[in-house]
């Protein structure tokens, strides 16, 4: 099904034209509806009820007064317009109802309507309205043209973050029976089977097995990827996109042999062999909890003393941020290390201390820049200083590779842009509105490979590095132009002789 | 939606994923492919048949890197990669020969 798209034109970052207004551009732009089977599993509605306003209105009422932030989100706009023209998919589209505050409108109307007394009383004065199927239907198709990304809240006054809006518009719509097919039936398979791919403990198995037979042919050392292992040092939590799709498996090996030279003993969990935590993009805790608790009882069971998480972006801040409260106290592990630790710090401070030794000449040929993830640079930090998401990459990338050439710093750190396909966006149907949203990473990225030689560009996430695999060829680059920073520590990486 | 296959109708989800695994036969595996714009070929065949074996002892379809491995192994080396795959499935090894296998679409963040 080669579908034709309408690719967007690329301009010079520095240079970026405002696009003209396309009304309506991708209204008819939505994801699959969660089936029945997929809303149960969650124990959400099966189907719209109809009763669904006023359950919907409840729901609203219940989540303002439990995130005061939503409320002052709610109040706090002053139509100030510096966020308009900041979101990759309207940058994409030119649809106005991709500009930040626009999406925030289609809640805040809502909101004005039931929960203000301007907007009870004089709706239309106070762009108040009611909420009708058809506006529900605006949520679902809008709501999901939002990768949570919060590159606009960084140019937002009032730091008004449209990510948490459009989490707890999705919550709502999943609590009437609205929710989307991809992230719902994922986080259903991780109930299930432990991870998003639905991949079981024999499949795993074999899997694992068979990276050890490629790293062996590979070097001549026999690299270990244990699985269930009680009493190791470490359990590793990837994405389950590591075990299975490329690049992301070329990183797995590279943690893999970063533990070997090391000499510290790890396992994965065939329990919670997922780093992703899709509760986060519907903005439900229940479910972001109970994904969050099958880490902790592998973490128990398998009586490790430190917890390491893969290149997983949305991942990274659910850990950095809420693994504490979602499921904590984690006083049974080693104290004297973060808790939980990125594996890009893992690499990094071995590096420092001298610990693992990099050959750049494993990279030979390659120029490399770094896309930064948008919930690692927005949403989380790394290491024991602040912008450490920004410099710990980096540091182990230049580690890695002969030349190193950052992009247009508008389009970096902490603003940078989303690949496109974050937030549960990542799905088939939804390949317009990503390859649209691609479009001012594509520009940075192709002023980079013209003016500056660069030939890959690296990436720490599962969804960033699926999203430019299938991107990248319609804009013209080659798939195999991104990777995982841990595949360059992989080509660098000295094995010598650890037993 | 649905494939119409000797007058019998075979259900699929929004996709063209099979809903029922055991209503696959090669016939419908002809048809899937049409609907994809894919002619199958002995290689196409190969790949369809490692899926479906793989399928059936693990649950999963193989990750793309086993595929490959297994087609080296079957075919050459030269024909162990993703380029040579991408060639006979455009739209994606994963998916599109999925697809066609009657097996479910690979899910996450792949």
């Amino acid at each position: 099904m080669a579908a034709k798209y309408d690719v967007p034109e690329m301009y010079d970052p520095a240079e970026r034209p405002i696009p003209a207004l396309k009304l309506g551009a991708m209204a008819d732009s939505k994801p699959y509806m969660a089936s029945p089977v997929h809303q149960e599993k969650l124990g959400f509605p099966k189907e719209l009820p109809d009763d669904w306003k006023d359950r919907a209105i409840k729901r609203m009422g219940e989540l303002l007064t439990k995130y005061r932030s939503l409320r002052v989100y709610m109040d706090a706009c002053v139509k100030c317009g510096a966020c308009t023209d900041k979101c990759h998919y309207f940058l994409g589209s030119g649809d106005p109802k991709n500009m930040p505050v626009a999406r925030q409108d289609l809640f805040r109307s809502v909101y004005r309507r039931y929960f203000t007394v301007t907007g009870k009383l004089f709706p239309k004065l106070v762009g108040a309205k009611d909420f009708t199927k058809e506006l529900l239907d605006d949520w679902f198709n809008y709501f999901h043209e939002c990768s949570q990304c919060r590159r606009c809240s960084v140019f937002c006054p009032y730091g008004i973050d449209t990510a948490e809006i459009s989490m707890a518009a999705r919550d709502v719509m999943d609590y009437v029976g609205y929710g989307q097919k991809y992230c719902n039936e994922i986080i259903g398979k991780v109930h299930e089977i432990g991870n998003n791919l639905g991949l079981p403990e024999a499949a795993l198995a074999n899997t694992l097995e068979g990276l050890e037979e490629d790293v062996l042919d590979d070097t001549g050392v026999a690299v270990k990827f244990p699985m269930d292992v009680e009493g190791a040092e470490v359990l590793l939590i990837p994405p389950s996109a590591d075990f299975f799709a490329e690049p992301h498996v070329l990183g797995l090996m590279g943690y893999a042999k970063v533990f070997h030279a090391a000499g510290v003993s790890w396992t994965v969990s065939s329990y919670a062999s997922e780093a992703a935590n899709f509760g986060v993009f519907i903005g439900n805790y229940e479910q972001m909890r109970k994904l969050a608790l099958r880490i902790r009882e592998a973490a128990l069971r398998l009586r490790v003393k430190r917890i390491i998480f893969g290149e997983c972006g949305h991942a990274w801040r659910v850990a950095y941020s809420f693994l504490n409260t979602l499921a904590g106290p984690w006083d049974f592990l080693d104290q004297r290390y973060p808790i939980p630790q990125h594996i890009l710090e893992f690499t990094y401070d071995l590096i420092k201390r001298k610990g693992i030794t990099l050959d750049k000449s494993g990279n030979e040929g390659k120029v490399l820049t770094f896309h930064d993830s948008c919930n690692v640079a927005r949403a989380s930090r790394m290491g024991d200083f602040p912008g450490g998401q920004f410099v710990i990459p980096r540091e182990v990338i230049k580690a890695s590779v002969p030349t190193f050439v950052e992009m247009h710093r508008d389009t970096t750190c902490e603003k940078t842009f989303c690949c496109g396909g974050g937030g549960g966006l990542l799905t088939d149907e939804l390949m317009d509105i990503r390859i649209k949203g691609a479009r001012p990473r594509m520009e940075a990225l192709k002023d980079v490979a013209d003016n500056g030689g660069v030939t890959h560009m690296a990436a720490i996430c599962a969804i960033c590095k699926t999203q430019f695999t299938k991107v990248m060829p319609y804009y013209g680059f080659d798939r195999e132009a991104v990777v995982s920073v841990h595949q360059l520590v992989s080509n660098a990486i000295i094995l010598g002789n650890n037993k | 939606m649905a494939y119409t296959l000797n007058g019998k109708t075979v259900e699929a989800d929004e996709e063209g994923y099979l809903v029922d695994l055991n209503e696959w036969n090669e016939e419908l595996a002809d048809l899937i492919a049409k609907d994809e714009n894919i002619t199958m070929t002995p290689e196409h065949w190969e790949v369809i048949n490692f899926l479906r074996d793989y399928y059936a002892e693990y649950q999963i379809a193989p990750a793309v890197r086993v595929l490959t491995k297994a087609i080296a192994k079957k075919m050459g080396p030269d024909k162990g990669n993703n380029k040579y795959l991408y060639e006979l499935f455009p739209y994606g090894p994963g998916k599109q020969a999925c697809k066609i296998a009657g097996l479910p679409k690979p899910t996450g963040c792949v």
